[in-house]
């Protein structure tokens, strides 16, 4: 089969779907590559770096008619009626925010792939394109703000007075909240960040930053990994921390986005104007509506008091080669996955979650929305989500355990009870060194497992007082069989004591 | 303060001790103070007893006492000096055989001194003369099981024996009739006691144990071997009862805990019940499994594994048996120290049953100076995968096969692996194509990000040892002065 790498059409926009690199992988799973001629420019990919990785330049319909069609973003509706019949779009067609789109997709007889639909399952995370690019905007949204910003990152002390450092705060921890948060604290600046969900605390202060905690009922435990929305108390709270923290903040990078929602708005007009003049706010929510009043998506603005909000959408675009080169990964992972047969044939495999979760349309057959996936971000599941996870082992009813133990019970009552008064003495003994033995034995470490063994063999070589105490009676027979005993026990003892010094010898900490 | 009555108290000290020393041995930290614990306790229990017996036998008997702890003494220290780490196992199985057969010696002895003298005996008190029967048939019982299975399992564990389950038809019932004579065995002593009966029921718990270990697989050995050091305690704690001596049974009953509590541990983490691993059954390779699974591994060669481990930023080893056998620990650890001092994270992901006896593999690289505190859990060590750039699996199968968590029908179904396949590549070290101890294809080897590295594991660390040390240089050797051996 054909795949062909188109140039991306919407202005502005500098990535390619596949860079000299991953056209050499993708030629590796059997396919024939052809790339729209000076498809990579703007990422300075040139076409003969195409060539010598092994693909044809075409010009543009040859490159729309291929069997594949790999894309960055979302095709115009023009670019949609190229496609041959029964070839496939894959790009990040943004679906939920595009039922246009979707709608000329589904009259084609074509099959089209969203990337940005997989699931976030651990699986499915070699191909998740908006992790990738996130991590890209999140750093670029520092450095955009470090532009803009008119002062020194890290604070210094120099002859000619004290700088004191940029105070950075970052709303929404995840991959480009994170990325922003490393990005600013490696530039030296103190770093805050806030976030519905607890567990990324530790994410945060892992990369030095600093974790605001917004104290609510609300705790949020998201299905999809992705954030939802929060209650209303929740708002209300982070917004009066967000009106305190505002006021002595330097740079605000906002990156709150709900998936297939319009961005939920954190920093308002009143919040902006508390600011101090020269002051930043990057809102890599501009696209979806924006996280903060007032920002234009795509370009930069400064308020009356003189803060700078940048609402740039194309902050991948703005670092186009690894941008191209972190996406043509994701996708040569996705071929990967739809082409088990590595013979440059797709197949679509409807009963896999992340290609079932990927298709928007299937050879003209509307398959979108797809069914939820469930994913807890806080534990990553196995990475199977298709079958259903081998049910637990059923919990054992309650109730032949309990008769289990009433039985053991009335089995030792009656032993006891019904015992001479010195076998009772050594019940109780016994009893009691058993519980006593399973807790001692609980805590041992696993790496001493083999050194325990070898212990409880030394000691368990304690049955020589038993043939000691025999030995030697008179009786030939009863002397040599306690000989024998005594001989056997005592290689225990010595050597289990002796190969467990050994071994413990040998363990040395790094 | 009598004799008896120093003894008594000897034997609390004792029994405090060996208490004492299985609490040391739960931290590496206060081990080794554990294990004195434990000498200490002996050598204060032997003293007593030698004290207390010393005023009612001869002195030939104390010469012979002398005579036969010397030559044991002998053995044992020398075996314990000898023996090849990869041959724990074996040698821990061996010792289990011990008990178990002193534990019979002692019984017959029991029977000599008391029921062989009919009415005419004077030790034990006509009140609990019958008690003291059942007390005689139970320490052989145990001890005799014990002691046939731990031989079986050391012929097992050294190749002797074949690893392979015995299959009789019934086996079940074997087994249980073997414990259903057993106890009417027991019966008919306890009302009229006979050497004829005890002979009889020595020769059933010989059989039992013979083919109770017989029927299972070599891969179950594990389990086996911490049952059998179960085993070996309840029948010094036997030997305790019959005795009437508390030390005996404490240190019996705690030996015996910690056996079953370390055969919980492995059949925990094979996610199967000790009725299952004592039925055995489980080394019969499954034909369900072992043939759809097909599919196009990828073979690589030490020069690419050397490379993907040169610019890795962290590597988690996982050994099995394999390594063992092999004898790859050292090459494996001097990888471990040249990758370490290039500032590469190297740690080693241990599942519960990986070599043949619980906590096998720590002690094999502790022997090849491999640090302990980079060697992991599987529950340490199973949600780091993801975040590792370079898993190197060597000569472990089933515990890294992912079909125990992905395929409900698999034989392992339910098996807690650990998770290598999220990492971003997987080495696979193997001698061939083959299937582990389950029976079971794993399709890890198919896997986009899986490579396979034929051959024996030790030649290639060691290949890759060499590519590494000539890509880098003799300064490579330098930079940690640890890394000479």
């Amino acid at each position: 089969m054909i795949v062909g790498v188109v140039r991306e059409s919407r202005p502005g926009e500098t990535r390619v779907a596949a860079t000299p690199v991953t056209v050499r992988q993708l030629i590796a799973l059997g396919y024939d590559v052809v790339v729209e001629s000076d498809a990579g420019a703007k990422a300075s990919f040139g076409d003969e770096a195409y060539v010598a990785a092994g693909a044809r330049i075409v010009d543009v319909d040859l490159a729309w008619r291929s069997d594949v069609v790999l894309k960055v973003t979302e095709p115009s509706l023009v670019e949609v009626d190229r496609l041959a019949p029964g070839g496939t779009l894959i790009g990040l067609l943004n679906p939920a925010l595009n039922p246009a789109l979707v709608e000329r997709l589904a009259q084609r007889p074509v099959t089209a792939l969203a990337l940005d639909a997989a699931p976030r399952i651990s699986r499915a995370q070699s191909l998740d394109a908006l992790t990738s690019l996130a991590s890209i905007a999140g750093y670029r949204a520092v450095v955009e703000a470090a532009h803009a910003f008119g002062r020194f990152f890290p604070g210094q002390v120099t002859a000619a007075g004290k700088v004191s450092p940029a105070k950075v705060l970052v709303a929404g921890a995840g991959v480009a909240g994170l990325a922003a948060i490393g990005a600013a604290v490696r530039l030296g600046a103190v770093v805050h960040a806030t976030d519905p969900r607890p567990e990324v605390a530790d994410q945060v202060r892992s990369l030095g930053g600093d974790f605001l905690a917004v104290t609510s009922a609300d705790v949020e435990v998201s299905a999809t990994g992705y954030a939802k929305q929060m209650s209303e108390d929740y708002n209300a709270r982070a917004a009066r921390l967000y009106a305190e923290q505002l006021r002595d903040t330097d740079i605000v990078v906002t990156t709150a986005l709900i998936p297939g929602k319009p961005a939920p708005l954190l920093i308002t007009a009143d919040m902006v104007a508390s600011m101090r003049p020269g002051s930043v706010i990057v809102d890599l929510a501009a696209g979806q509506g924006g996280n903060v009043a007032g920002s234009v998506a795509g370009s930069a603005v400064i308020t009356d008091n003189g803060v700078t909000i940048i609402g740039y959408t194309d902050l991948p675009a703005r670092m186009p080669a690894q941008a191209s080169q972190l996406y043509g990964t994701n996708l040569v992972n996705l071929m990967r996955l739809l082409t088990p047969g590595k013979d440059g044939r797709l197949v679509l495999d409807f009963d896999d979650v992340v290609q079932r979760s990927i298709a928007v349309v299937r050879e003209g057959e509307l398959t979108w929305p797809p069914p939820p996936v469930a994913v807890s971000a806080a534990a990553p599941p196995s990475p199977s989500a298709s079958q259903p996870r081998p049910a637990p082992a059923a919990p054992r009813a309650v109730a032949p355990r309990l008769l289990v133990g009433v039985v053991a019970a009335v089995a030792l009552f009656l032993l006891a009870a019904f015992s001479p008064p010195q076998i009772i003495g050594n019940i109780t003994v016994f009893v009691l060194a058993v519980v006593i033995g399973y807790y001692v034995i609980g805590h041992v470490h696993h790496a001493l497992h083999t050194p325990l063994m070898s212990v409880t063999n030394a000691i368990s070589g304690i049955i020589v007082v038993g043939a000691l105490l025999q030995i030697g009676h008179h009786d030939a027979t009863i002397t040599v069989l306690a000989f024998v005993a005594i001989l056997l026990a005592s290689i225990n003892i010595f050597g289990g004591f002796a190969v467990t010094r050994r071994m413990l010898r040998m363990f040395s900490k790094g | 303060m009598t004799a008896a009555t120093a003894a008594a108290a000897a034997y609390i000290v004792a029994a405090l001790l060996f208490i004492l020393s299985l609490a040391g041995l739960s931290k590496h930290e206060t081990s080794r103070g554990g294990v004195w614990f434990g000498i200490v306790g002996m050598a204060l229990a032997l003293v007593a007893t030698v004290a207390v017996a010393a005023q009612s036998i001869t002195a030939g008997g104390l010469a012979l006492m002398a005579i036969a702890t010397v030559i044991g003494a002998t053995i044992g220290l020398w075996r314990a000096r000898r023996v090849a780490m990869t041959a724990m196992p074996e040698l821990i199985a061996m010792l289990h055989s011990f008990v178990g057969l002193a534990a019979v010696l002692v019984g017959w002895d029991g029977y000599f001194r008391v029921e062989a003298k009919g009415t005419g005996q004077t030790e034990v008190a006509v009140s609990i003369l019958r008690i003291h029967h059942a007390e005689v048939f139970l320490g052989v019982f145990i001890g005799a099981v014990t002691f046939t299975g731990s031989l079986v399992a050391y012929g097992k564990l050294s190749g002797h024996v074949q690893s392979r389950p015995l299959t009789l038809p019934g086996k079940n019932v074997l087994n249980l009739g073997a414990l259903a004579a057993g106890v009417v065995l027991t019966v008919l002593f306890v009302i009229h006691p006979s050497l004829g009966l005890l002979i009889a029921v020595t020769a059933v718990a010989l059989a039992l144990g013979w083919h109770l270990v017989a029927s299972i697989g070599g891969g179950d050995m594990p389990v086996v071997v911490s049952m059998l050091n179960s085993y070996s305690g309840w029948a010094a704690a036997a030997s305790g009862f019959l005795l009437n001596n508390n030390l005996l049974i404490v240190t019996g009953a705690l030996v015996g805990s910690s056996g079953a509590y370390l055969s919980y541990i492995m059949c925990k983490a094979m996610n199967r019940s000790f009725i299952a691993v004592i039925a055995g059954g489980f080394g019969v390779p499954s034909s369900a499994a072992a043939g759809d699974e097909a599919g196009e591994h990828v073979e690589v060669s030490a020069d690419d594994v050397a490379r993907m481990l040169e610019s890795a930023s962290s590597v988690i080893i996982t050994p099995g048996y394999g390594m063992a056998v092999a004898q790859a620990q050292y090459p494996v650890a001097e990888l471990t120290r040249l990758l370490r001092a290039l500032g590469i994270e190297v740690r080693f992901g241990i599942h519960p049953v990986a070599g043949r006896l619980p906590g096998h593999m720590n002690v094999l690289l502790a022997e090849a100076k491999v640090p302990y505190d980079i060697v992991l859990e599987m529950d340490e060590i199973n949600d780091d995968f993801a975040r590792t750039s370079v898993v190197l699996v060597i000569g472990a199968n089933d515990t890294v096969n992912p079909a125990a968590i992905e395929e409900p029908n698999s034989p392992i179904a339910g098996m807690p692996v650990l998770r290598v396949w999220e990492a971003e590549h997987v080495v696979i070290f193997k001698r061939s194509m083959s299937t582990g101890y389950a029976g079971v294809a794993n399709p890890l080897f198919f896997r986009d990000n899986a490579r396979m590295l034929f051959g024996d594991a030790k030649v290639r660390v060691e290949d890759i040892l060499r590519v590494l040390e000539t890509n880098l240089g003799p300064n490579a050797r330098e930079a940690e002065p640890t890394l000479s051996r």
